[in-house]
């Protein structure tokens, strides 16, 4: 029996290096087949003695319990390295290129005018449309230019043979929104505006956004709070600033609003970048709504002018360009 | 308005630096644009006179001057050509520092000791070119300082006005603002000087026949006027810093007073008038040579100052050739006048002109300003050229000239529309510094406003006035305060941004382009017809409104195919014009693709794109607005290849065009490579359905493939059409998934292989429920559209 113990014993090391699954089934078979030496002495157990059969019964049980689980133990193993080898071969190079991942980006003019719309909106500030096409009443008369007025020549206005315009900023879309809504008013309109002007730093189409707030509380320091809040969150940083009494025939008192910039050689220096003022009371009695009782304030910006101090865009006339290069930029 | 900041600070006492009035101009609304210093460097630079010059004995182009400086002579060694005895010129003493950089010492020129230095206009800044020496008058007196002789240091300042402030166009309106700006009381001090004696009697009668647009009419003859005479150094200066050149005595007079009082002025030829002075309108078809040599035709609409010959003038604007002053002028006839601003209001203009006048009759001019100002120009007048002045004589209509009403301001109101409260005393003391009368009242004040403010005539003007002289910087800070309401934004619409989305994740970069081009780029595409044009372009390029955005997107692909990009794909999103009354305008989004179907990579064999991934595109961008009936059509569109064209609809509404560019026009315009563009409206696919849910089906469905033969002419559409038709409810899905021409199959057709998924809501479909049913999809097929099944 002890040398059945040792022949088991030299086959449990060779069931740990067989280094292949059918090295390891010919082994099984061998001591664990139909015929195996192990199956063959448990047959022979019937032959023997209680005591005996019990004592060598044990013997064979524990030997073929010990073969059993040395060929599982190994069978895993030689199952692990083929599942390794196979995903070895499956390997990829994860640092080439994947497919179809290219995306495209929006206009940096796109990507202001949504940052200023998406900021008022947070204010509840609402969007309003009006047509690029315009008549003098809204782009003019209501916002109380008279014709002929010497105002009118801080327009550069295009006209159309049938005395339409092309609007000259976004401010007529308040006319419309007033006219079509009660106070509170809060909207914000942004768009296409025109002006007969191109030089380095004018084009003929520019953008504008254009705010106007009514209700009946509204004052000159709420326009400063907001505009305030604004600059600051549009640019996440605050700037000093500062409120230069101006003149808009559709506003008074009026403003422009310049910010407190460091120029390209270094140097801080007012810059320009807003025009407000409370909404002159002839322009709220266009639209039918009762200066006595409610008071508004508005403001208008030059879209290309944030995006160009955002980004650090240097040509304006590069936004209209729309070289790939440039664009690209944006992403 | 440009202006000599001296002169300003001789009609107003303010003892403060350039830079703190600088800012307190730009501060009250009176924005400083420009600052120009004049005459820094002068210290040790004197009023010399040449007394003696000798040729130097080393060199043929010096010469040897002695210099009379007042108190001794000096040798200087000058190289000056215009350097001669009696000259008087500019003297830099050994120590100046001159503006241009050079310090004087004593020197030694080719052995001859010169102690200082002749100077020309360039080297002390005074001028930016200059020949020679700069010449001093006659009497200027020796051994002056330069700079007080010619009243430097001063600074040219430009301010931008607003239309609002034409009080401000004169220096002594400016000075009342500056005054109140420092808070230096009420009260214009003027230097005006005394009134010129009238010593002849001669005068005109004056007719006002259009009293509503010239109320007043002021006039004076002076005789005997010297019109060579010389303007003087300090009048002259005054005109230059202010931006005005100096042309002769009397029109530099009349300029200067226009600068400081900012009444515009004219002075006739008094001999060249005919009979009484006439203001009245301009008779159709009346004509008049103007100033500047130019006829003009008149019409009703002008304002003219007449004499017994016809229009002498157009008022407001410029005076007339004939009798214009010349330097043989005797006898002048001088006007001020009144004119309201809607009589020379786009006068001008429809002249083709912007004269000083009409800038400041069209804002508004003080209406009791033409008195003082004519007493004014004939002191200046007088002074200069000599003469004997006639009595101010004319004509005014009282009850045309404008008053200045009184405005009432409420305190609650100015507190209300400021967000802050302002003291009684501080807004009345405010009120009185601009020269205006204040009345208190229960509820707050009744201002009246000096006559040259044309500008205050509502509450809200009185209210800017506080905030502007008060500060703007003094208004607080606050937040508004209101309704919380939330906005309801409709879900069943699509927004622009996520059709810009659908687009980027497809690769597409978005551009911007002006809504203007010019017609022969919109001819070329055959898509001028309905164009709007622009009656005043800024050039031909951008002269007609777009009616598609395909051009300008195309323009954008040549651009940058010239500068070596291959593969684009570009989209753009905006609105389109066409004539209709009124115009209309379009919304759209439209994009061009060229190159490679994908961007330069490995994984799969490079093709350039094609109709089906621009097809797929569009498909992608249809789809936000969810699965509406989308159908495309082969079209016949005149910029597309004829045969890869299809016109998109939504139910019956054509809602754009998608295909490859028609290859000539692609030649035409320069393109490279096969042009796939697309151009949609915008409205049909931004609305949708919010979704509705449904039970999704409990039993499984069955797929069944289908291959038939059919003509090629027959559009997979139609097959797929006929397929729904002949089925059921329990057709759920059809589509095509291949599609074959060639070895096999007859000349002319094609073979189209379709998947049908059939599924029932209350049971399992068999195969007995499935075979009828295909066989009358297949009888279908072949009876309408003669389709084999592929045998």
């Amino acid at each position: 029996m002890d040398e059945l113990t040792a022949r088991v014993e030299s086959t449990i090391q060779e069931v740990g290096s067989a280094a292949s699954m059918e090295t390891l089934e010919s082994l099984r078979i061998t001591w664990l087949g139909k015929s195996g030496v192990l199956t063959e002495q448990l047959k022979l157990l019937g032959k023997l003695d209680p005591e005996q059969r019990k004592r060598q019964g044990e013997q064979v049980n524990r030997a073929k319990d010990a073969l059993l689980s040395a060929i599982a133990a190994r069978k895993q193993t030689l199952e692990d390295d083929a599942y390794r080898a196979r995903l070895g071969a499956e390997r990829v190079d994860v640092s080439m290129p994947g497919r179809n991942g290219e995306r495209g980006n929006v206009h940096p003019i796109t990507r202001t005018l949504d940052r200023i719309v998406d900021i008022f909106a947070r204010l509840g500030y609402s969007q309003a449309d009006g047509p690029e096409i315009e008549d003098d009443f809204h782009n003019f008369e209501a916002l109380n230019f008279p014709p002929h007025h010497p105002a009118r020549a801080m327009h550069d206005t295009f006209y159309f043979p049938d005395g339409r315009l092309l609007r000259t900023h976004t401010s007529p879309v308040q006319i419309r929104a007033m006219t079509n809504r009660e106070p509170p008013i809060r909207i914000i309109a942004a768009g296409k505006v025109y002006r007969a002007d191109s030089d380095q730093t004018h084009t003929p189409m520019f953008h504008q956004v254009e705010g106007l707030l009514v209700d009946e509380t509204s004052s000159f320091a709420d326009l400063k709070g907001t505009l305030k809040q604004f600059i600051t969150a549009f640019f996440e940083r605050d700037f000093e600033m500062r409120f230069r009494p101006s003149y808009f025939p559709f506003t008074e008192p009026s403003a422009e609003v310049d910010i407190r910039w460091e120029r390209a050689d270094g140097s801080l220096g007012w810059l320009e970048v807003l025009g407000c003022g409370m909404v002159h009371p002839n322009v709220l009695r266009a639209c039918k709504i009762d200066p006595e009782r409610y008071s508004g304030f508005a403001f208008g910006l030059g879209v290309e002018r944030f995006a160009m101090l955002r980004y650090g865009i240097s040509d304006l006339r590069s936004l209209y360009e729309n070289d790939v290069r440039m664009l690209r930029q944006f992403a | 308005m440009k202006f000599s900041e001296n002169w300003l600070r001789a009609l107003v006492d303010i003892n403060v630096e350039r830079d703190v009035l600088m800012h307190r101009l730009t501060m009250a609304g009176l924005e400083v644009e420009g600052v120009e210093p004049l005459g820094a460097g002068l210290d040790h630079v004197v009023v010399g006179q040449i007394v003696a010059a000798e040729r130097h004995p080393n060199a043929d182009k010096l010469q040897v001057c002695r210099v009379d400086t007042g108190d001794g002579e000096l040798q200087i060694v000058c190289g000056a050509p215009n350097a001669r005895v009696g000259l008087k010129a500019p003297v830099a003493r050994i120590g100046a520092a001159l503006p241009n950089g050079l310090t004087i010492k004593a020197a030694t020129l080719r052995g001859v000791d010169s102690s200082g230095m002749l100077c020309s206009a360039k080297e002390l800044k005074l001028s930016d070119e200059s020949s020679g020496l700069l010449e001093l008058p006659a009497d200027a007196p020796i051994g002056a300082a330069l700079a007080t002789y010619f009243d430097l240091p001063d600074a040219a300042i430009e301010i931008k006005l607003t239309p609002n402030r034409p009080d401000c166009l004169g220096l002594a309106g400016l000075a009342s603002e500056v005054r109140a700006l420092f808070g230096l009381g009420a009260g214009a001090t003027t230097n005006d000087g005394a009134a010129v004696p009238v010593s002849v009697t001669t005068q005109r009668t004056v007719h006002l026949k259009a009293g509503a647009d010239c109320p007043r009419y002021l006039g004076r003859v002076i005789e005997g006027v010297d019109a060579r005479a010389a303007t003087p150094l300090w009048l002259k200066q005054r005109l230059e810093r202010s931006g005005v050149r100096s042309i002769s005595a009397i029109v530099d007079a009349t300029n200067y007073v226009m600068l400081e009082l900012g009444q515009p002025m004219h002075a006739f030829d008094h001999e060249r008038l005919i009979g009484d002075v006439v203001v009245r309108h301009a008779r159709a078809g009346e004509r008049l040579k103007l100033l500047d040599e130019r006829d003009v035709d008149l019409d009703g609409e002008f304002l003219v100052i007449a004499d017994d010959q016809g229009a002498q003038a157009v008022a407001g604007v410029m005076g007339g050739h004939s009798t214009r002053v010349t330097d043989d002028t005797r006898n002048i006839y001088l006007e001020a006048a009144f004119f309201a601003p809607a009589a020379i209001i786009g006068r001008a203009r429809r002249l083709g002109l912007h004269t000083d006048a009409s800038h400041r009759f069209e804002r508004g001019v003080d209406p009791d300003m033409p008195r003082r100002a004519i007493e004014r120009l004939s002191q200046l007048i007088v002074s200069i050229c000599g003469g004997s002045a006639g009595p101010v004589h004319g004509a005014e209509v009282a009850a045309n000239l404008p008053v200045r009403a009184p405005v009432v301001l409420r305190r609650s109101r100015l507190a209300r529309v400021l967000g802050m409260n302002i003291a009684d005393v501080a807004v009345e003391n405010l009120f009185r510094a601009l020269d205006m009368l204040v009345e208190s009242t229960p509820e707050g004040w009744r201002v009246t406003p000096p006559s040259r403010r044309f500008d205050i005539e509502i509450e809200e003007d009185l209210i800017e006035e506080v905030a502007r002289i008060h500060g703007y910087d003094s208004v607080p800070t606050n937040m508004p305060r209101g309704e919380l309401s939330l906005k309801v934004e409709p879900e069943a619409r699509v927004r622009n941004s996520q059709l810009r989305q659908a687009l980027l994740s497809r690769g597409y970069l978005e551009v911007l382009n002006f809504s203007f081009l010019a017609t022969e780029q919109l001819q070329a595409w055959g898509l001028d017809r309905s164009a709007v044009a622009l009656s005043n372009p800024l050039n031909n390029e951008l002269a007609v409104m777009r009616t598609s955005l395909l051009p300008g997107l195309l323009a954008n692909l040549k651009f940058n195919q010239d500068r070596q990009a291959e593969r684009l794909r570009l989209f753009e999103l905006g609105k389109v014009f066409r004539t209709e009354d009124p115009p209309v305008e379009t919304p759209r989004i439209a994009g061009v693709v060229c190159g490679s179907a994908r961007s330069e990579q490995w994984a799969e064999p490079r093709r350039p794109v094609d109709f089906f991934d621009l097809k797929g595109d569009v498909e992608h961008l249809l789809a936000l607005a969810g699965p509406g009936d989308y159908r495309f059509e082969t079209a016949d569109v005149s910029y597309l290849h004829a045969g890869r064209a299809a016109a998109v609809y939504r139910g019956s509404e054509r809602i754009g065009f998608l295909g490859c560019l028609d290859p000539r026009l692609a030649r035409q315009l320069d393109v490279a490579g096969d042009c796939y563009v697309f151009e949609l409206d915008l409205a049909p696919i931004v609305t949708r359905k919010v979704p509705k849910s449904r039970e999704i089906a409990r039993f499984p469905s069955v797929r069944r493939d289908l291959a038939v033969v059919v003509p090629v002419a027959i559009p997979a559409s139609q097959v797929l059409a006929t397929v729904v038709a002949a089925s059921g409810s329990q057709l759920k899905e059809s589509f095509v998934f291949d599609e074959f021409v060639g070895k096999g199959l007859p000349e002319g057709t094609r073979s189209l292989a379709m998947g049908l998924i059939l599924q029932d809501e209350s049971r399992t479909l068999t195969d007995a429920d499935v075979e009828p049913m295909m066989a009358s999809i297949v009888a279908a097929l072949d009876k309408s559209l003669g389709a084999k099944l592929r045998g």
